[in-house]
Formats: C-alpha cells, structure tokens, sequence
C-alpha cells in the first residue's frame, strides 16, 4: 500500500515546527532568519505561507508519476512504492531538466556549490521504512499535516469536507491533479493564492504521457525511417548505375 | 582590407580573454555566479542559445547529404564538404557548451550507463553523440586527402551510404527530441509556443534553418577567401528554402487555428510582441524576399533572405527556451554578462576553426588541385569528394 501525507491548512496554526523538524532530519541549518523566508530552496525543502492568517505548507507532492523521473536522462529520480520520490545524487550529471519539467518546481538547485545537488523533499524515506511517520508529521502539534495509508487518508479527506463543508473549498489537491500524488491537500482559500497552478490547468493527465506518446513510437519509427532512407539511396544509385550501363551502351560497350 | 582583419583580431581577442574569465567563474566559483539562472530559470542562455539554437543551425550537414545523396541533385555536391564541416563543428560546439551548463560535467558520461529511455534528454544525448561520430567520419576525408592516406580514404568512403543514412535517421530524431523535450510542460511554457507539434516544429525549422545557414555560410566564406560564389547552387538552395518557410508557415498556421488562439495571437502583450517579431523574421521577410525571382537569383537577395529567417529561427528558440516560461516564473529573464560571453566564444571559437580547417584542409577542393599537380595519380580525380562507392 503506497503511504501519503495529507495536509489540512484550516488546522495549521503556522508553528514552523515542520519547517525545522525537516531541516534537522535533512541536516540543513534552521534559525530565526531561515524561519522567516517565505520560500523553499536548497536549503528549505518545505515551507508554511502565510496570507491574511491563512497558511499553506509547500512541498514535494511525490506525483504517482513524477514528471521529474521521467525526464532525467539518467534514472537519477525514481518513484518508490511506498510513496517518496527519491534522488540519487551519484547519478546525477546537473542538466536540470527535473526543474524545468516539475509542474510545481519542486526540486531546487545548490547554485552556488562547485558539485552542486538537486534538492527537494524526499518525504523521509529511512523514516518510513523504519515504520515511522515523516518527520514533518511528528512534529505537527496540531494534526494539520498527517501521514498514513493514502487511501485512508483520502476517506478522512472526503469525510472533513462533507462534514465542514462551508470550512474548505471543495476539493481535495492531489487526488487527480496529474494524475494523483502522494501529498494531499485542504485549504479554505483557493490553492492558487499559494502558489499552487489550478487543475484545470495541470490537468489530470499524468505529465510523462505526453513525451510517452511520442516516445513510445520510437522503436517503430526508427526501423522504418532507416529501411526508407536506406531504401531511397539505394534507388537513388542504381539510377546512375543505369545512367552508366546506358552510357557505356552507346559509348559501343568500351567502359 | 588590411584594417578590418585587425579589427577582427581584436575583436575576437577581446571575447575570447572575457570568455576565459567567464569560465574560470563558472568553474571555481559556479553555475550561480557566472549566469542569471536560478530555481526560477533553470534554463537559460546555454540551453535556449547554445543547445537549441547550436543544433538547429548545424542541420544543414543531414539537408544536404540527404539532398546529394538520397536525391541525386548533383550540382549541390560542391558544398557538401563546407556544410559538413559546419555541421561538425557545430556539434563539437554544441558538446563543449553543454559542458559549462551542466552542474557535474564530469559525470557526462553516466547517460552511457544509467540509461532512461523513458527521459527525451537521454535520447537527445544518445542521438547527439552518435551522430557527432558520424560527422567525424563524414569529415575525415578532408584530413586523409589532405596527408594523402589512400587506403583509409578507401575505407571511409566504403562506409558513406552508412553514414548518409544514419546521419539523416538520428537528425530527424533529435532535431524534432529538441521540441519534445518540452512536451511535458504544458502548464508552464506559454501556449503560443507549447504545442503538441512541438517535434514536427523543431525539424521543419532545422531543415529551414539549414539551408539558410548554407546560403548564409557560402555568403561569406566566398568574401573571406575570395571565391567565386556558386550562384546557381544557391539559387537552388533559394527556392528550398522558399518552399520549406512555407511548409513551416502552414504547420504554424494550422496549429494555432486547431487550438483556437489566433485571435490570443493578434492582440498585443508582452508575449505577442515576441511572437510577431519572430514571424516577421522568419517567414514575412524572406518568404516576401524570395517569392521575387528577380531577388531569388540575386546574391544580395539570397544572402538578406538568408538572415532573416536565421534571425526568425534563432527567436523561436529563445521564445520556447525563454520568453515562454516568463509569465510562468513572474519575472524576466536577461543574461548576466559572463553568461553571454561565454556563448560569444563559443560562437568566436568556431568561427576560428571553420577559418583554420578551409586554410588547411581541402575543404573548397583548392588542395585537392594542387596535389594533383604535383601528385597525379595520389588523388582520385573528382574534385568535391565524398563521392559514391559503387564503381
């Protein structure tokens, strides 16, 4: 069963405390000023906004089929079947494609270091192979952000906004947005005032099906544009082959 | 005459020391000090400029081997040797930009190794090397010739139809991956230029751009070295290009008609304005240009068209490496000075070597000639060589 996190804005009080238990669990630096900047990178993986006191956490939402894994050209992102998107540092040769191809340009990059990483939140995989919760999870004081089967966690998603409904917005983020993913969301302000690119225009379609379609067509087309070119020149010479019997022809056979 | 080779040398002088500091900055301080990239803009110049613009002006080598040899038009054999070279060269280029842009250039290698077939990159990057191999080989007949070495010269041009053949296969695949590795971003990069066409774009535009870079190429070599320009070549070359802006044009028209922006595209922004200069530069112009005869037999003409549409393609790139993910990343993207120098020598350092390779090698045939005199029987007898097999 995959694992997944789901986190509900209208109980964060915006404590942080995910902030810097991530930070620790990661070996990041965390203090006062790191608190108060309002954005995640390569030192931030997660991040609690705040507007006119409502909060938002931002993180890696460990799409079912992550557009950063598809694009790197070698494996160095993959899925794993409990949930988290994990990265390979060893791999990776620094081509950026996994920032540019992330709907929700998650994965940050180290630019100021002369061996630079990509960084992201890997959803604490040592964690949940221990059999713990995310370290974001067990240090939220009041339940806002909660780890668990994603299936249960999306029947307790279901079961608050039936529940409250004049609490939230009707709609649980990740559930369908590109094709589902581990981190789910629920807010009582549009998700797009933090940030977060509205389904309708992610779309439900997982994103490695649009490079796939063409992808896949490959191992046909490849056979078949060689055997054409290949076919072409070899019309292509014969005919001079022709043009040169037909000249020695007239030329008496002396050729 | 004697003044502006000075003022050459200077001027390449001056980039090429910028661009050795601009690398030592890239190098020892990194990719954050030496470029405006950021997590905002993880692709900037180097990918928009070096890589897509680089390769799609190195497509006149599988244009015009494909022209020579799997078409047969003969008069166009006299400049397949330049165009490969450019070609080769490009590619090179193209190699030696990735490995500033890259974050851990060391570990290139790795796409050999960790392969993901799932990812367009390693496909680019599969079909890039391979066919930059090809073109090694394609060329390697100037340098043979060139030290008389018969019996390799043999065997390379036993390979030709090989070669010819693979090159056009792993052009069509990567110059239209170019455009796919963008597929997968339909909600970032702007939708005047994301397109499911993306890949049909990117190699109809190669084939466009090479020709132009043909044209443009023979301009000004024959300036350089004070040739006689091949006008009916060119002219030839004119109205391929004529009709490949229009083949273009028609495929830009009818995506944007299926997905039902063109009324999005007339109205003024930020973005339109991009999208209007790159139209008008790339099919208004020369397709207004070449549709004259009169102009179309014209060097002048020929060489203007030429420009334009290069100026026209160059744009689209920058527009889906750059201008199309703006809006997306809430701010504009302009190079820092050190990132663009580094592009400028890159340019520079090819330039130099295009320079030193037709001095040297017998890239315009002039060497094969003079061997001849004093070596009758040491060459073969066709002059533009690359020639077929079969005997």
């Amino acid at each position: 069963m995959s694992k997944g996190i789901l986190y509900d804005a209208t109980l964060c009080i915006g404590c942080k405390q995910c902030e810097k238990s991530c930070a620790e669990h990661n070996g990041l630096p965390y203090d006062d000023s790191i608190a108060a900047e309002e954005r995640q990178s390569e030192h931030k993986f997660t991040v609690v906004l705040t507007e006119n006191d409502k909060f938002m956490r931002r993180l890696c939402m460990h799409c079912d089929q992550p557009a950063c894994a598809s694009v790197c050209p070698v494996g160095a992102l993959h899925k794993t079947a409990p949930g988290p998107v994990v990265y390979d540092v060893w791999k990776c040769i620094g081509c950026r494609y996994c920032m540019v191809a992330c709907a929700f340009s998650q994965p940050k990059y180290e630019w100021g270091s002369l061996n630079p990483r990509v960084r992201k939140c890997i959803m604490c995989p040592d964690l949940i192979k221990a059999g713990h919760q995310t370290a974001c999870a067990e240090a939220c004081p009041t339940g806002a952000t909660k780890f668990g089967e994603r299936d249960d966690l999306i029947q307790e998603a279901n079961e608050r906004l039936r529940q409250n409904p004049s609490n939230y917005v009707q709609h649980i983020y990740g559930l369908k947005e590109v094709g589902g993913t581990s981190v789910l969301l629920l807010s009582s302000v549009p998700f797009e005032e933090f940030g977060y690119p509205p389904e309708q225009k992610v779309g439900d379609v997982a994103l490695p099906e649009y490079t796939g379609q063409v992808m896949s067509r490959m191992p046909d087309f490849i056979p078949l544009w060689a055997l054409i070119l290949g076919g072409i020149y070899w019309l292509a010479n014969r005919q001079e082959e022709v043009t040169a019997a037909e000249a020695s022809e007239r030329n008496g056979g002396s050729r | 005459m004697r003044f502006k080779l000075t003022f050459w040398q200077v001027l390449f002088s001056v980039i090429m020391g910028l661009g050795v500091y601009s690398a030592y900055v890239r190098y020892f301080h990194g990719l954050g000090a030496v470029s405006n990239m950021s997590d905002q803009f993880p692709w900037g110049l180097w990918i928009g400029f070096d890589c897509l613009c680089g390769v799609m002006l190195a497509a006149g080598g599988f244009c015009i081997t494909g022209a020579v040899y799997l078409f047969n038009i003969e008069h166009l054999h006299c400049i397949v040797r330049p165009t490969i070279l450019t070609a080769f060269l490009g590619y090179c280029l193209f190699i030696l930009g990735l490995l500033f842009d890259l974050g851990r250039p060391w570990f290139i290698w790795h796409q050999l190794i960790y392969m993901n077939p799932h990812s367009v990159m390693f496909e680019v990057g599969m079909c890039v090397m391979t066919y930059t191999t090809v073109l090694f080989f394609e060329f390697l007949p100037n340098v043979l010739e060139r030290y008389h070495l018969r019996t390799p010269l043999k065997w390379v041009k036993r390979l030709m139809p090989v070669l010819v053949v693979t090159g056009i296969l792993l052009s069509t695949l990567h110059q239209s991956s170019l455009g796919s590795l963008y597929l997968i971003m339909p909600s970032k990069l702007h939708p005047f230029w994301y397109s499911p066409a993306l890949p049909f774009f990117f190699f109809g535009s190669a084939i466009a751009v090479g020709l132009a870079m043909i044209i443009f190429e023979s301009t000004l070599s024959a300036k350089a070295f004070g040739r006689n320009l091949e006008l009916p070549v060119l002219i030839t070359l004119g109205s391929a290009l004529l009709v490949a802006l229009w083949v273009n044009a028609l495929l830009r028209f009818q995506d944007y008609f299926h997905r039902g922006i063109l009324g999005l595209i007339i109205k003024p922004s930020y973005e339109a304005y991009f999208l209007w200069l790159e139209l008008i530069l790339a099919f208004v112009i020369p397709i207004g240009l070449l549709s004259f005869k009169k102009i179309r037999h014209s060097p002048k003409g020929l060489y203007f068209a030429a420009v334009s549409c290069l100026l026209g393609f160059v744009t689209n790139r920058l527009n889906v490496g750059i201008t199309g993910f703006e809006t997306w990343a809430g701010h504009h993207f302009v190079p820092k000075w050190t990132e663009l120098m580094i592009t400028l020598s890159i340019i520079s350092l090819g330039f130099l070597a295009f320079y030193f390779c037709v001095k040297y090698l017998p890239i315009y045939g002039v060497h094969v000639a003079q061997a001849q005199l004093r070596q009758p029987e040491a060459i073969p007898s066709e002059v533009p060589e690359l020639s077929n097999v079969q005997t």
